[in-house]
């Protein structure tokens, strides 16, 4: 059953895979159409492609939710994963109110991103300690998910508009910032790349450090140590040598990893630029062109206002009907109960000002990259970084 | 300050934007502007009307929405600091030692500033309650002017108004077919169809309008609620250890109920009976599958009398575990955690040359015998006893506590030998012979220990005004989130049918309505007067 569970998600990964340059299909050849409404051969099969490799992945879902006996939501490898069906998930929904092929070209890459992303972890199926015994886990968890993943969306539309919309003539701090979130998703792929490689090849050394209260430790690297731990010594014969040795409070093979993604992330980067000759943004502007912008801002605003209730209710509510039969209080200032109010003061926020100050068009579509990095922070950062009674979703 | 009479015979309060009858443009400084500013239907708002007094000042800071995002954003940066570094109710040391000893002048600085307990701290609490502040004032500003327009609002409507509204659209053939069948598509569609004098306002969907406010008194009563905790007797929170085997009163009870802990369970998951999790266990270790107590609640039947037993009567047993609290007449009791206590120890009695047992002996380290005989002429006194035993600061030995954390005893070992005895000092891996060469010894044999849960007791009467906040917040978010008020106008002017429309939100919706609506007659769908406008700034 684990096995069958596994093949269903790798199945859905090519799926997306393939659907994606479908959908970039789908907008080249929405011209020859011309106003015809409706989707074009190259839109139906990328719709299609997608909705199978969804249907593969709810039977990946399923199948590991029977292997484990619990829903496989409850660490880093099922929760990404999940995140990342939602998101697929979301767009389905999406896309049959508003019919745009050209949102599945950018939500697409993210979610395979988010999936690719989730494949880094440990995917063994892991027994649940006694906090997270109960069917709130199903409940709380993949509310969270979807709410999280309809409000990723939002953002996918904003980079539509922030393409659309900038000047690529001139370098702005606007073509300094949209350049920036396209990085930040390449250093993802470059995460992806490294960790894959460095596994593929099975590399490995071993550190014995000294901690912060003194203690020695061991430490084991999987990739090539950049930066060193506290007072390394290097184990491994032939192992690499450390360039930087790094203090005891700061994690050095976290650190390191951290390293390897931004420096294979910058490789990949160039070489995207070295074919394009331009700025990504600008590479990608050609395929926007078609679309309306008050459009675009519509479906990203729209995407705000169906996925924050939903989001307020898995974040917020459910977590703390959960929290008080757990930990006996709903709200205890637990690092990623913070960052959930957060994630929510920035939407309620971002409502707020569109609906009284006018914030529409570019200003929304900056606030929606702005929401999806906090939830991306929330979901990655306080996980690995910032340890609560959350951590365990950090394995 | 006088109210306004608009030419349709409607009276307006002072300060009204557009009338609320017919939407004439009353306030001169609109007119400067393409298309209307709907938001709040124009009505007039308290807070743009007066501001000549300080109520007048005060009511107009808070209910900017501007401020009110302001305060938000303080409030979202406030929240990332404090999670920065642990709070100081997830730190296990004192925080003036803590922070500097984990974090060095980093953390020092994060304590000087008061960071460790930023949630608590008053001007964290200052920031909620202005967004209390601002959710109340923001909304009885907007809501009562904006109920009375839409309650007046007449049919007939102004040329100013629908020609000023952003879907607009002008028919010069006027077909009484035509005007039948979009009538019998609106009502199909759920509009709320009026009618007067041949003109006609199709609505739905306005009670979407409030969704806005009634999440906010929802929020209020969220907010209310948290401050009901620092009532005394609202909320109790109280730790609660019982040792296996003992019973306790349930503090803040008023010694009503006792809990007595027959067994404390601890259980991991084990390799081989769970073949799925094998090899993430191999991976992380062990891992806990259940913290239980098994436990018996019982309720005092007899008046609360000082130095008399009370008489209990049994009310259930349960088995408390994570998750799985139990719960009676309010209160709450968790899991929490547990500890394992050291019960007694047991030595032998040994002549140090020949390491030759001569009797055993159990010292129960709650209570421990003074001699314990162990025959042949053979005996051991304790001459002390220290449960958690430290050396003072003037060098003699002393105890921290009255648990058995680190128990250390002088002996007096009396044997045929030395029949008025040796005295020896033993600690755990410690043994001080103080008057010189001992020719027996206490040797160490075991320990037993006994487990003590840790329960949380909680009474929390504030509850229902958090559960009442958060459904109200949750409906009027999703009422005004998934619904829209759309309101179609379709007006005879100058022998023209004009049809205009409105949505407070989703114009894509309406627009993709108003073409089914129109469907199979001859009038035109309305213009986007918006996007019309920015097609010609951008020259496309």
């Amino acid at each position: 059953m684990a096995s069958l569970s596994s093949n269903l998600l790798f199945i859905a990964f090519i799926l997306y895979l393939v659907a994606t340059p479908f959908y970039g299909g789908a907008i080249k050849s929405k011209k020859e159409l011309n106003e015809n409404k409706g989707t074009n051969k190259w839109g139906v099969i990328a719709v299609a492609l997608t909705i199978v490799g969804f249907i593969a992945q709810l039977g990946y879902f399923v199948t590991r939710w029977i292997a484990s006996g619990h829903a496989p939501v409850s660490n880093m490898f099922e929760f990404t994963t999940f995140f990342g069906m939602a998101l697929v998930g979301a767009f389905i929904v999406i896309y049959f109110i508003y019919r745009t092929s050209l949102l599945g070209l950018f939500t697409m890459p993210v979610a395979l991103l988010v999936i690719a992303y989730a494949s880094m972890f440990p995917k063994d199926i892991s027994p649940l300690i006694p906090a997270l015994q109960s069917y709130w886990l199903h409940i709380h968890v993949t509310t969270v998910a979807i709410g999280e993943a309809i409000l990723a969306i939002s953002f996918a539309a904003g980079v539509i508009y922030l393409v659309k919309a900038i000047d690529q003539t001139k370098s702005s701090k606007r073509t300094f910032w949209l350049e920036a979130v396209m990085f930040s998703l390449i250093a993802v792929l470059g995460f992806v790349a490294v960790s894959t490689i460095f596994s593929a090849s099975g590399y490995h050394e071993t550190f014995n450090w000294t901690d912060k209260h003194g203690k020695v430790n061991v430490m084991e690297y999987t990739m090539p140590a950049i930066t060193g731990p506290h007072e390394g010594e290097l184990l491994t014969k032939e192992g690499f040598k450390p360039l930087v040795e790094m203090p005891a409070i700061i994690n050095a093979k976290k650190l390191n990893t951290v390293i390897w993604s931004l420096m294979a992330g910058l490789v990949l980067y160039g070489l995207i630029r070295l074919v394009l000759r331009k700025r990504i943004a600008a590479g990608l502007k050609p395929l926007v062109k078609n679309i309306n912008l008050d459009f675009v801002d519509e479906i990203s605003y729209r995407s705000v206002l169906i996925g924050f209730p939903v989001f307020t209710l898995g974040g917020l509510v459910f977590a703390m009907i959960w929290a008080q039969m757990a930990w006996s209080r709903f709200w205890g200032w637990d690092p990623k109960e913070v960052w959930a109010l957060i994630t929510w003061l920035f939407y309620a926020a971002f409502m707020h000002l569109r609906l009284s100050k006018g914030w529409h068009g570019e200003k929304s579509a900056w606030l929606a990259v702005i929401g999806f990095v906090i939830i991306m922070f929330n979901l990655v950062a306080v996980n690995l970084i910032i340890a609560g009674l959350h951590s365990y979703a950090g394995s | 300050m006088k109210d306004v009479k608009c030419e349709c015979g409607h009276v307006n309060p002072h300060g009204t934007v557009l009338c609320e009858a017919c939407g004439k443009i009353l306030d001169e400084r609109e007119n400067k502007d393409q298309l209307l500013d709907m938001r709040y239907e124009g009505s007039a708002r308290r807070s743009q009307t007066y501001n000549k007094t300080i109520v007048d000042k005060i009511w107009n800071f808070f209910s900017s929405v501007k401020v009110g995002v302001w305060l938000i954003v303080l409030t979202l940066l406030a929240s990332i600091l404090g999670t920065v570094l642990p709070q100081k109710m997830y730190i296990d040391l004192p925080p003036e030692v803590y922070y500097k000893q984990e974090y060095g002048w980093f953390g020092e600085l994060y304590y000087r500033l008061g960071f460790h307990d930023l949630y608590g701290s008053w001007w964290y609490l200052l920031l909620i309650a202005m967004i209390g502040i601002s959710l109340v004032i923001c909304s009885l500003d907007r809501v009562v002017p904006l109920y009375k327009a839409l309650k007046v609002q007449r049919v007939t409507r102004h040329v100013g108004f629908l020609k000023r509204q952003r879907l607009f659209g002008i028919n010069t053939e006027i077909n009484d077919k035509d005007l039948h069948l979009v009538k019998e598509h609106l009502k199909e569609r759920r509009y709320h169809v009026r009618e007067e004098n041949g003109d006609l306002l199709a609505e739905k969907g306005r009670f979407s309008r409030w969704g806005p406010y009634i999440n906010h008194v929802g929020l209020i009563i969220f907010l209310f609620g948290g401050m009901l905790r620092f009532i005394p007797g609202m909320f109790v929170n109280e730790n609660l250890w019982v040792k296996e085997g003992e019973t306790a009163a349930v503090p803040e009870t008023g010694e009503t109920f006792y809990l007595q802990n027959n067994q404390f369970i601890l259980q991991h998951y084990d390799k081989d009976q769970n073949k799925t999790f094998e090899k993430a266990l191999e991976r992380a270790g062990d891992v806990v599958k259940n913290y239980q107590s098994n436990v018996v609640l019982y309720k005092r039947v007899s008046d609360n009398l000082p130095g008399e037993k009370p008489k209990l009567e049994k009310v259930k047993e349960y088995k408390v575990r994570v998750n799985h609290p139990l719960d009676f007449e309010g209160y709450s009791i968790f899991q929490a955690s547990f500890r394992s206590e050291l019960k007694s120890m047991s030595f032998f009695l040994a002549n140090k040359n020949t390491n030759q047992s001569v009797g055993e002996l159990e010292i129960d380290l709650q209570d421990p015998k003074e001699t314990y005989d162990l025959g042949n002429g053979y005996a051991v006194k304790i001459l002390n006893y220290f449960p958690d035993f430290e050396f003072a600061k003037d060098g003699e030995p002393t105890t921290k506590t009255r648990v058995p954390n680190n128990p250390a005893f002088v002996f007096q070992m009396i044997s045929p030998e030395k029949p008025e005895g040796e005295t020896s000092f033993v600690a755990i891996k410690q043994t001080i012979e103080p008057f010189g060469d001992n020719t027996y010894k206490m040797a160490f044999k075991g320990i037993e220990t006994k487990n003590t849960s840790g329960f949380i007791v909680r009474k929390d009467s504030t509850l229902w005004a958090i559960i009442l906040g958060g459904i109200l917040f949750m409906i009027g978010v999703i009422q005004g989130a998934y619904w829209n008020h759309r309101r179609i106008w379709i007006q005879q002017k100058d022998g023209q049918v004009w049809i205009s429309a409105h949505t407070n939100k989703n114009w894509y919706g309406l627009k993709q309505e108003i073409e089914k609506v129109l469907r199979d007659t001859k009038l035109n769908i309305p213009e986007d007067q918006q996007q019309s406008e920015k097609t010609d700034k951008e020259g496309i």
